[in-house]
C-alpha cells in the first residue's frame, strides 16, 4: 500500500513537471520595448529640456522643449517567414515616462526572429484624419488643409539664430503635401529594421533615437533657413524624411 | 438536553436575526450609478472621461455634490459658495477680473471656468496645475484665507447640524459621518458632470448646422500654420475640448509678477506658464487670461496678433513673437472671433441640472 502511494505521488510530480515544461516552451510572450534618447550618443531625458545645451551639425546651439513622436506597425518576422504585428501604434513622449516603455499588445512564440521593425509615423492608409481617439485627445492632429491625419513628430525648441538671438524652431514631421498636387500626399513615414532577435520568456528590446541625427544625415540642417512653419513646406518634409531614417538604433536586447 | 437544544436554536435565531438586520442596513446604501451624458462629438473623437475608481459617479453623490457646490455653509461666514465665483450663467467662472473672498479681499487670478474637467487626463487643475485631481482641488478654497476662509472642522460641523446632510451623505457614501474627504468627493462628482459639447460648431461637425462664411474663414485661420496656428495648443475639430490642458507661456509678459507653474514646480523653466483654457463659451467667460487682463476677445486676438512679449520661457509655438505676433489683418481678426463664438454652448449655460 505504501509503495503504491509513493508511486502515485512520484508519477504526479513527474507528470506535473512535464506539463510545466511544455507550458513554458509553447506559451507566446509579450515583448517589452524601451525607447531612450541621446544627443550624439549622450543620453538625454526631459530633465535636459529648456536649456541651450545642444549643438547641431551646423554648429547652432539649441534647446529641446517638447519631443514626442509616433511609431506604428511594431512587428517581428520569425525565421520561418511569419510576420507578427505586435502593436498598431504608440505615441512616445519624452515628458511621459510611461509612454517610453511598453509591453506589446500581441505576443510571439519564443525563438529566433530575423527582423524587428517599426514604422516612424503612419503609412498613408493608416493616417486617417481623426480616427484615433487617444491621439486626438493628445492633440496630435494635423489640420485638414495640410493633409489631415496626425503629426509623426512634434519637436519644439529654441536656437541661437544668425543674429545671436534666441529664436523658436518647430521641427514638425507630417505626411508631405505637394502644393501643386494637394490630393496626392507623399508617404513620408518610413520603416526601421533594427535587426534580429532571439525571444525568450522575458525579452526587452532597447531602442534609442539619436536626436542629433535629425539635423545631420544626409542633410546638414540650417535652422536659420528651416525653423518654423515647416508642416506645409513640402520640400522640407522630404528633407526631414531623409534625415529621419538614421535616427533609430538597437541598443540591446536583454532577456 | 431539551433545554440545551432549545437554547441552541434560540441563539441561532438571534444570530440570524442580527445578521438580517446588518444586511438590511447595508442594503440601504445602494447608490445608483450616474449615467454620464457624453456628447456625440466627444464619443466620436475623444477617449472616455477619467473617473477615478475610488469615486465613481452616482446619482446620490452628484446630487449631494450639487447641493454642496451651491451651499454657502462651506464658507467661514456663510456668505459664499463654490458657485459664487463659478456661476453657471458664466460657464462656471465669474465676470470680474479677480474674485473677492468672504472678507472682501481679492485674489490674484481669474476664476477658471469649470467644464469638461473629466477629460483633463493630466489631472492637474487650476491655472498653475497646483491641484492634483479634482478631489484635492475641492478641498482648497474652503481653507484659502482670501476665498472661503474657513476650516474643515467648522464646515463639517455646519453640515452635521443641517437636518438634510447626514441623510444625503448616507445615501451617497453609506455613512452619516461627514468629513472633508467625502465633501470633496461629492463636489468632484458634480463637477465631472459639467460637460459642454453642444455648440453650433459641434452641430456643424455632426452635419446638423451650417457655419457662416465668416465663421468658416475664422476656423481656417485658426487651423492655418502660417496664420493663427491656434490648433497646437487649443485643439481642433478632432479635439473638441479646445484645449490641450498643458502649460504654456503665451507671451503675456517680459517679466513675471506671477510665476504660474514655476511657483509650483520650483523650476525657473516653468516660470510664466499657465494651463491652456478651453475656448468653449468665451462669450460668457470674460475677462480673459489667468489674470483677467483682457476684457474683450478683440484684445485677446490683438495680443496674439501683435502684442506678444519675449521672455526666456516663451513657448516656441509663439513663433512670431519677435515680430509681436502673427500679424492678422482686421478682417482675419473679425473672422477668427466669429469662429470662436461658434463654440458657444447655450444648452450648457441653461441646463437646469447645473443650476441651483
Amino acid at each position: 500500500m505504501k509503495k503504491k502511494i509513493i508511486l502515485i505521488i512520484g508519477l504526479f510530480f513527474v507528470l506535473s513537471s512535464c506539463s510545466e515544461d511544455k507550458d513554458i516552451s509553447l506559451a507566446p510572450v509579450a515583448i517589452t520595448l524601451n525607447f531612450s534618447h541621446s544627443w550624439n550618443g549622450t543620453e538625454i531625458t526631459s530633465a535636459d529640456f529648456d536649456q541651450l545645451k545642444f549643438t547641431n551639425e551646423n554648429g547652432q546651439t539649441l534647446s529641446i522643449e517638447k519631443l514626442r513622436y509616433l511609431i506604428s506597425e511594431v512587428s517581428m518576422t520569425h525565421e520561418s517567414g511569419v510576420k507578427t504585428i505586435l502593436d498598431n501604434y504608440k505615441l512616445v513622449d519624452l515628458e511621459n515616462n510611461e509612454s517610453m516603455s511598453f509591453q506589446t499588445s500581441e505576443a510571439v512564440l519564443p525563438g529566433d526572429y530575423n527582423s524587428i521593425t517599426f514604422r516612424f509615423g503612419f503609412k498613408e492608409e493608416d493616417n486617417i484624419d481623426g480616427a484615433y481617439q487617444d491621439l486626438n485627445t493628445a492633440n496630435f492632429n494635423v489640420p485638414e488643409p495640410l493633409g489631415g491625419g496626425y503629426h509623426f513628430m512634434q519637436f519644439d525648441g529654441k536656437y541661437m539664430n544668425v543674429s545671436s538671438i534666441e529664436a523658436p524652431f518647430l521641427y514638425h514631421v507630417i505626411s508631405a503635401i505637394d502644393p501643386t498636387n494637394v490630393n496626392d500626399a507623399i508617404d513620408t513615414s518610413f520603416t526601421i529594421n533594427i535587426g534580429s532577435a532571439t525571444v525568450g520568456s522575458n525579452t526587452n528590446i532597447n531602442i534609442q533615437m539619436d536626436v542629433s541625427e535629425w539635423f545631420k544625415n544626409p542633410n546638414t540642417w540650417d535652422l536659420n533657413e528651416y525653423d518654423i512653419n515647416l508642416m506645409g513646406n513640402y520640400d522640407v518634409q522630404l528633407l526631414m524624411n531623409q534625415n529621419g531614417t538614421s535616427v533609430f538604433d538597437l541598443v540591446s536586447i536583454t532577456q | 438536553m431539551n433545554i440545551k437544544y432549545l437554547l441552541f436554536h434560540f441563539l441561532i435565531l438571534i444570530f440570524i436575526s442580527c445578521s438580517n438586520q446588518d444586511v438590511d442596513s447595508e442594503e440601504e446604501y445602494t447608490p445608483v450609478p450616474f449615467s454620464l451624458k457624453i456628447p456625440e462629438i466627444f464619443q466620436q473623437k475623444l477617449l472616455d472621461p477619467l473617473i477615478p475608481s475610488n469615486n465613481p459617479l452616482t446619482e446620490e453623490g452628484v446630487a449631494l455634490g450639487k447641493k454642496l457646490f451651491f451651499d454657502k455653509k462651506l464658507s467661514g461666514n456663510n456668505t459664499q459658495a463654490c458657485a459664487t465665483c463659478h456661476k453657471p450663467q458664466n460657464s462656471f467662472t465669474d465676470e470680474t477680473r479677480f474674485s473677492d473672498g468672504i472678507d472682501g479681499v481679492f485674489g490674484f487670478r481669474n476664476s477658471m471656468p469649470l467644464l469638461n474637467l473629466a477629460w483633463n487626463f493630466g489631472d492637474k487643475f487650476a491655472w498653475d496645475g497646483k491641484e492634483l485631481g479634482l478631489e484635492r482641488q475641492a478641498l482648497e478654497p474652503v481653507l484659502n484665507p482670501i476665498e472661503m476662509h474657513s476650516n474643515w472642522k467648522n464646515a463639517v460641523e455646519k453640515l452635521e447640524q443641517d437636518p438634510e446632510y447626514p441623510i444625503l451623505f448616507s445615501r451617497a457614501f453609506g455613512t452619516t459621518i461627514i468629513d472633508s474627504v467625502l465633501v470633496a468627493k461629492a463636489i468632484a462628482q458634480f463637477e465631472r458632470i459639467l460637460i459642454s459639447g453642444n455648440s453650433k460648431f459641434d452641430q456643424y461637425l455632426l452635419g446638423n448646422a451650417t457655419l457662416s462664411l465668416q465663421e468658416l474663414n475664422g476656423f481656417a485661420i485658426f487651423m492655418d500654420e502660417e496664420k493663427g496656428d491656434c490648433f497646437h495648443c487649443h485643439g481642433s475639430d478632432n479635439n473638441p475640448l479646445w484645449t490641450d490642458n498643458e502649460f504654456h507661456n503665451n507671451g503675456l509678459d517680459a517679466n513675471f509678477s506671477d510665476l504660474g507653474l514655476g511657483a509650483v514646480t520650483g523650476d525657473p523653466n516653468d516660470n510664466g506658464k499657465f494651463r491652456t483654457p478651453t475656448l468653449r463659451n468665451l462669450i460668457f467667460t470674460a475677462p480673459y487670461m489667468h489674470d483677467g487682463r483682457f476684457n474683450t476677445l478683440e484684445e485677446v486676438i490683438d495680443h496674439y496678433s501683435e502684442g506678444l512679449q519675449l521672455s526666456p520661457t516663451i513657448d516656441p509655438l509663439m513663433k512670431k513673437a519677435s515680430d509681436g505676433g502673427v500679424q492678422l489683418t482686421d478682417q482675419e481678426k473679425i473672422s477668427l472671433k466669429a469662429f470662436l463664438l461658434s463654440l458657444t454652448d447655450f444648452e450648457f449655460i441653461n441646463n437646469p441640472d447645473f443650476r441651483d
